[in-house]
């Protein structure tokens, strides 16, 4: 297989990356286009932007991986990818716009007009983000790693840097029509190899595809509870994502936040029909993957095994440059995220250095956690990111918007003790103390499933023993959440 | 490998270990050691302590809210048995036993209330076993109004408690002082407001409708768009409600404002525009920014010049918004917009800027003041930092 293709293809998605990012789309207008150069971020081009920030490794390498070892079962982390939306859609979207809040830490001071409760939701926005960062930086090694033959740390090295840089520079300007850019290429880099890929098939005859049942077992030894887990994580963990919530913040107001969801749940559920097709081919042409080696690489060897020759080579260069844009567009947004909470709420003071210095920060943490910690499937490792805001941030957004009793102290307790606790057993699962098979490991590796009951509880239980601490200012925040924006301010446009 | 996993769990239990510290460090009350120095020096540290804690409430003014929660700190400071604070017309809060006695307390301060001197009283309970026996009440005045009075109930006459009575009101009253100033203050940004609002029109609607006037023979379509224009821009710089507005709002109103100027200046006016559209829903301070565009046009066509070219940009910028307004016209002597800055100018130049500058400063904090770069000759570039989000500021 020719490296050569492949290696433009990654050295071209870089640098347009750092190009676009760090000097930005400088488009200046007369006062004649003023309005188009004033018009705000429609909902579709937000949701492509979300898109393409939000597709990432787990999802361009990571799922067809999982298909192609473990079978159909899999499927439930695409849908739930994607359902978390419809949760997100239907509970927060609009009201979580209405709060003016741009972050996390924002919502919960603007909510419960308490500074702890804004600092503790920082700490634990860090967390996540930094356990969601890792695994985007392992899949770049590992991608590097089978196209160039490269040393693993090396592709991990090169996103973290290209990201700082990037950041840096500029601090993205242009990060909306980035982003946008991103999505398209992500879906095109699969789209167009799956096309030709299954043409091939059919070429082949079309060979069934088998999921041997002793194979296709699920790897956890209580598989039932595991697709719980799963479901749990990521349909409530979507809405908690640090570079998820601060996208919302561009829509102009609550309703168009609406559209903008119900626009991203179609983009991302296009997306997500491919990998399984990758999947299950590899299944057919590259069986050699199921016993170990690295599974999540079935994306990038399959063009080069079904086609072959020069075709094979252009469309895996396409691929492999798709997937560098899924590292570089998520791990980006993640690090300016968590870049964001660090300046504002860790760093004492403020200005373009800190934020600077945070960004090396944010993406330094989580580089030396990917080159430490042994590869775990990226798909499992986001997994982990997503239980961890579905049991902290889940119930505070979701208390926070449709409940008026909910206080300080009990917000503290169910973050402490949910989100605590899932960041507590993933630790544990990452460090291989506690191993297969038995009940142990299949509740700590999958914890959301006891530890957002336990969040929401200790939220509520807590909150209720402490009427008196309820804000002042709860009936006019949930007025401000909860009603269209014209009737607050008796604007009429 | 392992040992590499024993590592990232011992990362992640100091996080979490450092976050509960941070909590712990923010949450939990000072112990008391035991070095607190003599009984007397203890004693003064409680009484200091106590007042610290029932000031605050008082800074809100006289109210039921801030009497409730202040009572209760105000009697342990005396050490009575009860204490009322009511206002000009009735009973605030009675904090301590015997609250039947608030029913006629109205009728005994009202002389207090008339001549704004002390009074001890009997109580004269119908209750014989009744503990509050004779009371004193205090009038708490500002600026020589009685706003209400402070009684303090006891078992027997007693000079102290009287003259402790006294001088808690009188601590009372320098706080209702202070949130009388509070309040004066902020009655005089929203005046300061109102002023800048007023001041854009004269000299502008003049102007605006003379050049709109030049219009309505040769182009009249023109001069309706104009008139449109002016009745728009009029309409949003005059409207009453919310502090607050958005950045597309007020880049809105800015083109309004700059078609009508065109519309007098024609050519020698250029205007380039960039804006991000991310940070087109931030929410500002309403009219901070057209004050800028206003002294960048004026600055711009100063003089003997030609033409003029004004740069704004809006750019994200993390988690702020950066906006940047330029001019290449005459600039000014940094000490003399220093002067202007500091409100020493003198005459009407630079208020606008001024008053921006002040404004921001007031709703984000001193970090977020004007930043302005400028020479003689070198026109002038102001930078304004607006953060996405700052509590209790909503776009409307």
């Amino acid at each position: 297989m020719s490296r050569t293709y492949a290696v433009a293809a990654v050295a071209v998605v870089v640098l347009a990356t750092v190009l676009v990012g760090g000097f930005g789309l400088r488009i200046s207008r007369t006062t004649s286009d003023f309005y188009v150069a004033s018009r705000t971020v429609r909902p579709r081009l937000n949701a492509a932007a979300i898109s393409g920030e939000y597709l990432s490794a787990a999802s361009f390498l990571g799922i067809a991986g999982l298909v192609l070892v473990h079978g159909p079962d899999m499927l439930w982390y695409p849908v739930g990818y994607t359902a978390g939306y419809l949760v997100l859609l239907v509970f927060v979207a609009a009201p979580l716009r209405r709060s003016g809040a741009y972050t996390l830490p924002d919502f919960a001071e603007g909510r419960l007009e308490s500074r702890q409760v804004r600092r503790l939701v920082s700490v634990l926005v860090v967390g996540a983000g930094w356990l969601y960062l890792v695994p985007q930086l392992q899949g770049a090694g590992l991608t590097l790693k089978i196209l160039t033959g490269a040393p693993g740390w090396l592709g991990d090295v090169l996103v973290a840097s290209v990201v700082v840089l990037a950041v840096a520079a500029g601090g993205m300007r242009s990060i909306t029509f980035v982003q946008v850019f991103q999505y398209w290429l992500k879906l095109t880099a699969l789209l167009v190899p799956a096309i030709f890929l299954v043409l091939a098939w059919r070429g082949d005859g079309q060979p069934r595809v088998t999921f041997d049942a002793h194979l296709s077992a699920f790897r956890a030894d209580h598989p039932l509870y595991a697709t719980y887990g799963l479901i749990v994580a990521t349909f409530l963990g979507t809405m908690g994502l640090p570079h998820v919530v601060v996208r919302f913040y561009t829509s102009p107001n609550g309703r168009d936040a609406r559209r903008t969801t119900v626009a991203v749940l179609a983009l991302i559920g296009v997306f997500y029909l491919l990998p399984p097709v990758y999947g299950a081919l590899g299944r057919l042409y590259a069986p050699e993957l199921i016993h170990g080696g690295d599974a999540d690489a079935a994306v990038l060897l399959l063009p080069g095994r079904v086609i072959g020759g020069l075709g094979g080579d252009l469309l895996g260069a396409l691929v492999a440059g798709g997937a560098f844009a899924a590292f570089l567009s998520t791990a980006s947004g993640l690090t300016m995220a968590v870049a964001g909470v660090i300046t504002q709420d860790v760093l004492p003071s403020r200005g373009v250095r800190h934020f600077r210095l945070a960004t090396v920060l944010a993406i330094s943490v989580p580089l030396a956690g990917s080159l430490m910690v042994s590869r775990v499937p990226v798909a499992d490792s986001v997994g982990m990111a997503f239980a961890v805001s579905a049991s902290s941030f889940c119930p505070l957004l979701v208390l926070g918007i449709w409940w008026r009793r909910l206080t300080p102290p009990g917000a503290v307790a169910g973050l402490l003790l949910g989100g605590g606790s899932a960041l507590l057993s993933v630790a544990i699962t990452v460090s291989g103390a506690v191993r297969p098979p038995g009940w142990p490991h299949a509740l700590l590796a999958w914890p959301a499933v006891w530890s957002v009951p336990v969040g929401f509880l200790a939220m509520i239980l807590v909150s209720l023993a402490t009427p008196r601490r309820i804000p002042p200012g709860t009936n006019a925040a949930m007025t401000r959440f909860h009603l269209p924006e014209a009737l607050t301010t008796g604007r009429q446009r | 490998m392992t040992g590499a996993g024993y590592a990232v769990i011992v990362v992640l239990a100091l996080l979490l270990f450092g976050g509960g510290l941070l909590l712990g460090r923010r949450t939990a009350r000072p112990l008391r050691t035991s070095d607190v120095g003599t009984p007397v020096e203890h004693a003064t540290f409680e009484t200091l302590h106590t007042a610290s804690l029932a000031a605050p409430p008082l800074r809100a003014g006289l109210t039921g809210d801030s009497a409730r929660r202040s009572a209760r700190r105000l009697r342990s400071l005396l050490g009575t048995d009860a204490l009322c604070l009511t206002d000009r017309d009735g009973v605030l809060v009675w904090d301590g036993e015997g609250d039947h006695h608030g029913r006629h307390v109205m009728e005994q301060v009202a002389g207090v209330l008339e001549t704004g001197r002390d009074t001890a009283f009997r109580s004269d309970c119908d209750d014989l076993d009744c503990p509050l026996k004779w009371a004193v009440a205090v009038p708490l005045t500002v600026d020589h109004r009685v706003l209400g009075t402070l009684v303090a109930y006891a078992p027997r006459e007693s000079a102290v408690l009287a003259r402790a009575a006294g001088e808690v009101a009188r601590w009372v009253c320098v706080q209702l002082e202070l949130a009388e100033l509070d309040r004066s203050r902020t009655q005089l940004i929203e005046a300061e407001i109102r002023a800048l609002r007023a001041q854009i029109s004269p000299h502008f609607i003049f102007n605006s409708l003379a050049a709109i006037a030049s219009f309505v023979r040769t182009d009249p379509e023109q001069a309706r768009e104009l008139l449109l224009e002016f009745a728009d821009f009029t309409r949003y710089s005059f409207r009453s409600h919310g502090d607050f507005t958005t950045l597309a709002d007020e880049l809105h109103s800015i083109d309004q404002y700059l078609a009508l100027v065109r519309a007098r200046f024609g050519e020698r006016l250029s205007v380039t525009l960039q804006v991000a559209p991310e940070v087109l829903p931030v929410a500002l301070p309403f009219l901070c920014l057209q004050p800028l565009v206003e002294n960048a046009v004026k600055h711009g066509l100063e003089g003997a010049v030609t033409s003029s070219r004004i740069t704004i940009s809006a750019l994200d910028a993390g988690s702020e918004a950066e906006v940047v307004i330029e001019d290449d016209g005459t600039g000014m002597d940094p000490q003399r917009l220093r002067h202007i800055l500091r409100g020493e100018g003198g005459g009407s130049t630079g208020i606008g800027l001024l008053n921006v500058d002040e404004r921001l400063r007031q709703v984000y904090g001193d970090d977020y003041g004007l930043v302005i770069e400028t020479g003689i000759g070198a026109g002038m570039r102001i930078t304004v930092r607006l953060p996405k989000y700052r509590a209790g500021v909503h776009g409307s």
